[in-house]
């Protein structure tokens, strides 16, 4: 069974291509045929991952060629997939809880009239997702990054008629072009030095290349890796990417392909490990963006834009944990399965509150919610018990690690992922309270409803695994599990006992908690946010993303846009200003040359004379010299 | 011999003038006609210098050219006329650029 | 004699459509031009029998002799590339012709003109993809102008009469520089051993370096604005915004392609060392292409512009691809213009859709469509993420390729050229954002989306485009035997993989 990874991608491919070419008469079916395609997957996935755990150790890796995709002059590339236990994890979240959010999309779509199209996009992007995570050759993988960037792109200008929403598809697939200017420009390093992309191959090989390449290859591939991972300075696309239906949001921009840039990162932990440089980028990087995220997290009144600010901060986590080397990629995989749970989970909840508010987003007219819909509330706390790290649920288990893992490295980077944990329990208890808790600022003709259970099933599956994904580090079977794929983890001892860092840890945590009781809790939020010019500096920076947008027009649309003119302008009136002006001139010369044609038959008698006066003096010139 | 070829010149000359100064179109052909007879005259009285009668093919040659352009010569003037109802060469401008 | 019979046989349809007498709604035209078109396509698919893979070099030659005294021949014949071409062409007319079966319509006294012109196009074309004699080259070359400036000044649309004038003096201007070159190659054969235009005999002439310079420059001068490259690029802009369609994919999609296909097939191979001497200009003068096609497209403010602009920018990669000089690289070019032949044939077409429901092709005065032709967006959106080079789309695999062969070459060049792969994202999708998404206006709200017979004129290239991105290989193994031997005339042959001990110094400080 273990070599019928191509089968995985196969199924839900071919799903969306049925449910594209398909006509109208399949709207009444399509989201069934999408959502069977995709739990098919899941379930091959699971058969394969069963076998796979049958397997020795040393045996958990299994290649399969379909053959040759691109063979010319001295570039050769298979169409290879793999699956190793490190794919098999990834199988088995994109598909799992993709399947999830296919059942809860019947629901949140059910009325919407392009929903076939809807779900041939999220099969597509369950495809390239998997495409991505098998591949065994870094073109092959983006070829999936390429895939799941055009999925993304449809899925968050799916209601186009909203040119808030096209700007922000746009937007998304424009920034991430540009992580891809990395990816490319990596693939073709391989190729130069290594005479093939093979991911294997490379990181088998990338002792035997100096450490300056090595270096470059894992800048480019963190480039890369921030373009779809949302991770700073390329992170400006993923809030706007809310723009789109909010399942996609869980899917995409929460649980699994802005995760991709951490998995590319642990893929290629070779690289990375043979250049503490490459290392140190990806730590600073994870750092930035994780403090950077929080930030806009406390800000943002949005549900979704807060949810977005906290994914990018807790993917900053995941970077941070792959920047610590062999020491931490298990821990990034592990926080990457669980955020990929709780935070689908925290998604999918919050559309869930938006589908009983008529799609209003604003927390501030939320409020004394958790009576209206309870269920959407018990799993919506579940997740976030488990995103503050609350004792026993799986956050707990895998930041905590993390924060270890960072003290053990550097003491500042640790404390940078202490602070961080504490303000993830700031904004994230801010939200709990503004949502369900407190008095109802609703509008007026809302009336909140419990979601149908369409929806409310995949959000109790998720909240489940949110509180029990912890059970994957008991007895580190994570990192045994992982340690074919990513080495043997070398665990530094942290500067102080475990049970202490977990103490502070708590701490912290507990403080944010109470931070924002007394901020939000104790007192009611007000209905209306206030002005730009009322708020702190903090406030204010975090509401407008940090800058970001700013300095990006700044130093990159805005430059553009007047040398565009200027070419487009130069181009009309210099090059075939050129062009149409020798044309002119040549013209304008004929013109004086047409003057001496008077159409008088004697003037033209006289040139002829005098012609053949000038002829006969020229020949007796010539005769007598 | 000087003579002949004198004379020859003189008849070019006058035909040349005419053709540059005169308007009407008649007289411009008759100047025309002039300069071509003045040069058979040219043609006629080298042969004779010369012994040989290359001259008075050249002359016949001529002669034949000149009838030829005669009588289109005058069929174009015969027709400007009609449409125009004058023999001026001035009038028949339209070529002008 | 399979080559002349495929040359015959359109032009002897394009005869025939302009002889047939004029219906009521040019149906008649109509049927037999696609009929012949279709009839090319399958004698052109017969060639690959005949054709020997595994050989490589010259197949399915000819040779009669023409004009003895001056010892012209008319002699053909194909490697892989000039196949690949031949396939490009024979693919593309029956879409083309498919495509356009309206486009006279309102005009159906001249149905049958248009027709044959395109038909006539074709077989030219596949004449100069075929012709391993010089002079036969130069004339065909110069002979696809007629055709071409009747469908632009004839049948086109707005200023077609001063874009067709500029078309033709723009082109004809290369075209005796490279008059003159010939001329020159006929000095040297005469002095050499007898006047010849074959190009083996052509290949192996004494010549100092600097004549084989000027020669080659004669002939290089005259392919860049063939294909066009940037600074000779402006003629295109104004020829396609006034043709018809067919006619943009016939010209940019074929015709340019003589363009490159003449740098690879005659710059290359008979003037070896001036095109390395010339190449350290060209590979900056294709990277400028890429990105100022690029820049121009984002600010273009009519749709067949910016098609236009878009084919300045992949003709930049085709040149950088051959001028790199290494066989993954020129590989990748020839691919590429095959696929970029079908992708720019898809967005003219589609483009040209638009224009015909809508009346403009100003980006301003669309909006929205995208919800009441869900379809014609759809292939829009396909064409454009083709245009971008979307891996899993055929352009990728040329396009990368090309990169990769360059970036062997020189870091800086294949850098600077992935730029173009954003600045594409941005024009494409700036593009559809503002054609196809947002509210619909008056105009654009009654707009109807594709007929079944234009999607099925559509089909085979939105076909071939998809399935070449998966699976590339079949035209790769036409091409691939092809380009060895060019690589192995000019420059030192494909550079060694940068081995890993003298890395150090071959690290370039450009990659963040």
């Amino acid at each position: 069974m273990l070599d019928l990874s191509w089968l995985l991608i196969a199924i839900p491919l071919a799903g969306a291509a049925l449910l594209l070419t398909w006509g109208k008469e399949s709207d009444a079916f399509g989201h069934l045929i999408a959502t069977a395609c995709s739990a098919a997957s899941f379930v091959l996935g699971a058969i394969m991952f069963v076998e796979l755990l049958g397997r020795d150790a040393g045996d958990r890796s299994v290649t399969t060629s379909l053959g040759t995709w691109i063979d010319a002059g001295h570039f050769h590339v298979d169409f290879a997939f793999t699956f190793d236990t490190l794919s098999s994890l990834f199988v088995l979240l994109i598909t799992g809880v993709g399947t999830l959010i296919h059942v809860y999309s019947i629901g949140y779509m059910a009325h919407d009239e392009r929903r076939r199209r809807f779900f041939a996009y999220l099969n597509l992007f369950i495809a390239a997702m998997l495409c991505l995570v098998l591949a065994a050759d870094y073109l092959v993988l983006f070829l999936g990054w390429e895939g799941v960037g055009l999925a993304s792109y449809l899925l968050i200008g799916f209601w186009q008629h909203k040119p808030s929403a096209a700007a922000a598809a746009k937007k998304a697939f424009v920034i991430n072009r540009v992580g891809d200017l990395g990816m490319a420009l990596a693939i073709m390093t391989c190729f130069a030095w290594f005479g093939t992309s093979s991911i294997a191959v490379v990181n088998d090989q990338i002792d035997t290349v100096s450490g300056t390449v090595a270096t470059a290859l894992g800048l480019l591939l963190l480039w890369g890796a921030c373009g779809k991972s949302a991770q700073f300075p390329l992170q400006a696309w993923l809030l706007d990417a809310m723009e789109g239906p909010t399942p996609v949001s869980a899917l995409i921009h929460a649980a699994t392909m802005v995760t991709a840039g951490v998995y590319l990162v642990v893929r290629s932990h070779d690289v990375f490990d043979a250049s503490p440089t490459a290392r140190g980028f990806v730590i600073a990087v994870g750092l930035i963006t994780l403090l950077a995220g929080a930030w806009i997290g406390c800000t943002k009144d949005d549900i979704k834009k807060s949810l977005a600010g906290s994914t990018m901060s807790q993917i900053g986590y995941m970077m941070l944990a792959a920047g610590l080397g062999p020491a931490g990629y298990a821990f990034a995989i592990f926080h990457l399965l669980t955020h990929g749970f709780f935070k689908a989970n925290m998604f999918l909840g919050a559309g869930s509150v938006m589908h009983g508010m008529n799609d209003d987003v604003d927390m501030r007219r939320y409020g004394a919610l958790r009576s209206a819909m309870p269920i959407t509330f018990y799993t919506f706390g579940i997740g976030y018990l488990a995103i503050i790290g609350f004792p026993g649920t799986s956050g707990f288990f895998s930041k905590d690690k993390i924060i270890e893992a960072a003290l053990a490295h550097n003491v500042w980077v640790g404390i940078g992922a202490l602070v961080g944990a504490g303000v993830t329990a700031f904004y994230m208890t801010r939200m709990m309270l503004m949502t369900f808790f407190g008095e109802k600022r609703w509008r007026e003709q809302v009336h909140p409803h419990e979601s149908p259970s369409v929806m409310t099933t995949p959000l109790i599956v998720l909240a489940a695994l949110s509180l029990f994904a912890g059970v994957m580090a008991l007895g580190s079977w994570i990192e045994e599990w992982l340690e074919p794929a990513t080495g043997h983890a070398v665990h530094h001892d942290p500067p102080l006992p475990i049970i202490v860092i977990t103490l502070i840890v708590l701490l912290v945590v507990a403080a944010g908690v109470a931070l924002a009781w007394l901020a939000y809790g104790r007192q009611q939020p007000a209905a209306e946010a206030p002005a730009d010019s009322e708020v702190s500096f903090f406030t204010r920076a975090g509401r407008a993303e940090l800058y970001g947008n700013a300095i990006n027009d700044a130093l990159v649309v805005r430059p553009v846009t007047h040398l565009t003119r200027a070419l487009v302008w130069g181009d009309g009136k210099i090059i075939d200003g050129l062009v149409t002006g020798s044309a002119d001139r040549i013209g304008e010369i004929s013109g004086e040359l047409r003057k001496p044609q008077t159409g008088f038959v004697r003037s033209y008698a006289l040139m002829v004379l005098g012609g053949a006066l000038v002829v006969l003096l020229g020949l007796l010139a010539v005769t007598l010299a | 011999m000087t003579e002949y070829i004198t004379l020859s010149t003189l008849l070019f000359s006058i035909g040349a003038v005419g053709v540059l100064v005169r308007r009407n179109a008649i007289i411009v052909f008759m100047c025309v006609e002039l300069m071509l007879n003045a040069t058979n005259l040219a043609f006629v009285s080298f042969a004779r210098q010369h012994g040989n009668l290359d001259g008075q093919v050249a002359a016949f040659f001529v002669m034949v050219v000149a009838a030829a352009e005669v009588t289109i010569g005058l069929a174009i003037i015969v027709s400007i006329y009609r449409t125009r109802r004058t023999t001026s060469v001035d009038d028949a401008n339209l070529l002008k650029a | 004699m399979m080559l002349s019979l495929l040359i015959a046989v359109p032009l002897l349809g394009a005869l025939v459509v302009a002889l047939l007498p004029r219906s009521e709604d040019g149906r008649t035209a109509r049927y037999v031009a696609v009929g012949v078109s279709i009839l090319t396509l399958v004698m052109s698919l017969l060639l690959l029998r005949e054709f020997d893979l595994e050989v490589g070099g010259y197949q399915l030659t000819e040779q009669h002799e023409w004009i003895g005294a001056f010892g012209v021949h008319w002699a053909l014949g194909v490697n892989g590339i000039g196949l690949t071409m031949i396939f490009l062409t024979t693919v593309l007319t029956p879409i083309v012709l498919a495509a356009s079966w309206n486009d006279k319509a309102d005009d159906p006294g001249r149905t049958n003109a248009y027709f044959a012109w395109l038909l006539a196009l074709e077989a030219l074309a596949i004449g100069v993809f075929a012709a391993t004699d010089v002079f036969v080259f130069y004339v065909l070359f110069e002979a696809t102008l007629i055709p071409l400036y009747f469908l632009i000044g004839g049948h086109g649309t707005g200023r077609r009469s001063y874009a067709a004038v500029k078309f033709l003096i723009y082109n004809l201007l290369g075209g005796l520089l490279m008059l003159a070159s010939i001329v020159g190659l006929y000095v040297l054969s005469t002095q050499q051993g007898g006047p010849s235009f074959l190009r083996a005999d052509l290949a192996g002439l004494d010549m100092s370096a600097t004549t084989e310079r000027l020669l080659f420059l004669g002939f290089f001068i005259a392919f860049a604005i063939k294909a066009p490259m940037w600074p000779l690029h402006t003629w295109l802009p104004d020829a396609a915004a006034s043709a018809t369609p067919g006619t943009n994919v016939m010209m940019v999609s074929v015709i340019d392609k003589l363009g490159t296909f003449g740098m690879i097939i005659w710059c290359l191979e008979l003037f070896p060392s001036a095109s390395e001497w010339a190449a350290p200009v060209v590979l900056v003068l294709a990277v400028v292409s890429i990105l100022y096609g690029a820049l121009l497209a984002i600010g273009q403010a009519d749709l067949r512009r910016l098609v236009a602009m878009t084919s300045v920018s992949h003709f930049g990669f085709i040149i950088l691809g051959v001028f790199a000089f290494t066989s993954t690289s020129m590989a990748g070019s020839v691919l590429y213009m095959f696929n970029h032949g079908l992708t720019t044939a898809l967005l003219f077409l589609v483009v040209g859709m638009m224009i015909a429901r809508r009346g403009s092709g100003l980006i301003a005065d669309y909006g929205g469509v995208q919800k009441v032709a869900p379809v014609l967006s759809g292939v829009l959106l396909l064409a454009g993420l083709a245009s971008l080079s979307l891996p899993g789309l055929a352009p990728f695999v040329s396009e990368f390729l090309v990169l990769v062969g360059t970036f062997s070459r020189s870091i800086p060049l294949a850098a600077a050229a992935t730029v173009g792969m954003v600045l594409a994202a941005v024009y494409i999708l700036l593009m559809f954002q503002r054609t196809m998404t947002g509210p619909l206006n008056e105009r654009t709200s009654t707009f109807r989306d594709l007929s079944p017979r234009e999607v099925g004129a559509l089909a085979p290239a939105i076909v071939l485009i998809i399935g070449l991105g998966f699976v590339p290989q079949p035209l790769l193994s036409v091409i691939d035997p092809a380009v060895d031997p060019v690589i192995a005339t000019v420059g030192e042959g494909d550079p060694p993989q940068r081995a890993p001990l003298d890395l150090t110094q071959q690290t370039e400080g450009d990659h963040e």
